[in-house]
């Protein structure tokens, strides 16, 4: 015997070892309960990461842009209004006002990581015979790339944009038989064109967005849209992605600008991702619970099989707090082994499952994020739901009369 | 009786008290027992002899009457301080050995001291080892429960009753269910201990034989004492 082991533990072990094919049986239970847990939990992770590096980085996580242009009807007294009904008027593309002040204010502001100011309008890409409409995104590469990774999404040429460059979506070069290298010729619907070289093709993965999608250089944009000086959209990124709809607000209300998240432009992406967390934590605490009573339950049989042992211990001057905490030791016991065992058996499976499971292009269906706190938790979780379990038996087994347990 | 260690007063027992099937098991028990005593109790099947050693061991109380043990008024005692007293003044041993079949031998001698100081020490495996020679039994200390005989069972219970020094020793028909040679064994094991070491002995047995061999012998019939 351990000297350092109080008598409780050494009892709850010992019954443990003693009731070997069933605490074998329990372990598995609970070990397969804690590795669906790490196993669900740790791929659900890898894939909300997965979706949230696949749409953060095709697109800035807060745009500032022109406020609503709205029509203000004339009153010429207080209170009385003289048009009844007051038409919306066409919105023009216009640059955002004092754009670099609002640059500068944006880089000051401790949360925001990255500012990159773009144009965007219409035009349409000419190759030959035929035309497409596109939407031109002029950017300053520098900073642009910093918020939307477009050079991760090369696949043929280069990120290179200089002011006689073009960067277009596959789609659109498949529909303009154009390639790297060739010329295309772009026209703005104020008639100004520009003839320009393919230096990249992108693929964002969305056939629409690889349709339209051009990006040019930010002066050639000013140039081409009839902007000079002017930007439409100033673009960001933030430490804390899912404060993005806080600090938009925040920045609408300090600034002219309307302050667009990615999560407001992006609500159903992100109740999808709330509703697999939400799903998630349904899994986790179901599982929880049937490891739970199955351990009661073990513990409970163990309780009505032990009981004149029990009222040996009690005849023999163990207290009920004694009998109380040999019982619950036993459940604490249980789910921290189980834990081990199960986390074990989720890691192993995750790692299997990401190397067998593909996305239909052939990457990964999600990152292996293998997180030392998830196995940290879940083992601390196992062994409080093993002692709560326990609480029930073990309760039972301290109420034990004596006379009664060793009479059976 | 000045030295005595254990004094009944008109002690009674009923079960299920209020119900139609309520029964008085044990009615006006009188009974002392002074220390290095060693008693047999006798009586029939179904006389209230297992009730009476369980309200002496202090598992079980009596519905009115008074138990003094060692001078002390029992039913003035709370849960916590009855196990305390049972675990330092009384020591059982059961008609099934009811050994814990987890333990080994030495482990079940040392598991009232363990219960009692919570921790395992040198000391208290020295006490287990020395109850174990007592008892004949050295070379089985490792042994579980499960792999002795009854006799060499019993052997290390009345080694287990010992190991807290106690003041008084119940045990319920101990050779109850051994053959006459491992039944000669244990009761002359519990008679020495009873002469080197001045612990009492309450002894329920069925065995004239073994009740003759005793200081006293008193008979229960009917939940009463009927003869001293």
């Amino acid at each position: 015997m351990n000297r350092w082991l109080p008598f409780e533990w050494i009892a709850a072990v010992r019954f443990l070892r003693e009731g070997r094919l069933q605490t074998i049986f329990i372990i598995g239970g609970i070990s397969i309960g804690v590795g669906v847990i790490v196993f669900m939990s740790a791929m659900l992770a890898g894939m909300e990461a997965n979706f949230i590096r696949r749409v953060l980085t095709s697109q800035p996580q807060i745009q500032l842009l022109t406020p609503d242009q709205v029509a203000r009807p004339l009153r010429d007294a207080a209170g009385e209004i003289e048009d009844a009904v007051v038409q919306r008027p066409s919105q023009r593309v216009i640059s955002i006002d004092q754009w670099p002040k609002i640059r500068t204010q944006m880089l000051a502001m401790p949360e925001v990581t990255a500012v990159s100011p773009t144009i965007t309008g219409s035009a349409l890409a000419i190759r030959g015979d035929a035309s497409r409409a596109v939407t031109l995104t002029g950017i300053e590469p520098d900073t642009y790339f910093g918020i939307v990774k477009v050079p991760d999404y090369i696949v043929a040429g280069s990120a290179r944009l200089t002011s006689e460059d073009i960067i277009i979506g596959t789609e659109l070069a498949k529909n303009l038989g154009a390639t790297v290298g060739d010329k295309l010729n772009l026209q703005a619907a104020s008639s100004a064109n520009r003839v320009l070289t393919i230096s990249g093709l992108v693929d964002f993965g969305n056939k629409g967005a690889n349709q339209r999608t051009a990006f040019i250089a930010l002066r050639t944009g000013q140039s081409l849209l009839g902007m000079i000086g002017g930007v439409t959209t100033i673009d960001l990124t933030i430490k804390d992605i899912y404060a993005a709809e806080t600090i938009a607000r925040q920045i609408q209300a300090a600034t002219a600008v309307e302050a667009d998240s990615w999560i407001a432009t992006n609500a159903q992406f992100f109740t999808a991702v709330q509703a697999q967390i939400y799903t998630n934590t349904l899994i986790r605490l179901f599982v929880g619970l049937s490891v739970a009573f199955g351990i009661a339950a073990v513990l409970i049989v163990s309780v009505i099989q032990r009981s004149k042992e029990i009222g040996i211990l009690r005849a023999m001057g163990t207290s009920r707090g004694q009998i109380l905490r040999v019982f619950l030791l036993q459940g604490g016991l249980l789910g921290f082994v189980g834990s081990l065992f199960g986390a074990t058996m989720g890691a192993l499976a995750l790692i299997y499952w990401h190397a067998v499971a593909r996305q239909a292009d052939g990457s990964e269906f999600f990152p292996l994020i293998l997180e030392r706190n998830l196995f940290i938790y879940t083992a601390v979780l196992a062994t409080v739901t093993g002692l709560l379990a326990a609480t029930a038996p073990a309760v039972r087994a301290a109420k034990l009369d004596p006379v009664v347990a060793i009479r059976g | 009786m000045a030295d005595e260690i254990l004094r009944l007063e008109r002690v009674c027992k009923t079960y299920n008290v209020g119900l139609p099937t309520e029964v008085e098991v044990l009615h006006d028990i009188d009974l002392e027992l002074g220390h290095g005593e060693f008693l047999a109790l006798m009586g029939p099947s179904g006389s209230g002899k297992s009730t009476l050693l369980n309200i002496v061991g202090l598992l079980d109380r009596p519905t009115s009457g008074r138990l003094l043990i060692k001078g002390r008024d029992t039913g003035l005692l709370g849960d916590n301080e009855l196990t305390h007293l049972r675990g330092h003044t009384i020591g059982f041993v059961f008609q099934h050995h009811l050994l814990i079949s987890a333990f080994t031998a030495r482990e079940n001698i040392m598991m009232p001291m363990l219960a009692d100081r919570g921790f395992p020490s040198a000391e208290i495996a020295a006490r287990a080892d020395q109850l174990l020679a007592e008892v004949g039994l050295e070379r089985f200390g490792s042994n579980l429960a499960n792999n002795m005989s009854g006799g060499q069972q019993q052997r290390v219970a009345v080694a287990r009753a010992l190991a807290m020094n106690p003041d008084l020793v119940l045990a319920d028909e101990p050779t109850g269910n051994l053959d006459s040679k491992s039944a000669d064994a244990v009761f002359e094991l519990m008679r020495r201990v009873n002469r080197q070491s001045g612990t009492s002995f309450l002894l329920v047995t069925h065995n004239l034989d073994l009740a003759r061999r005793c200081d006293r012998i008193i008979e229960v019939v009917d939940g009463r004492i009927a003869q001293h």
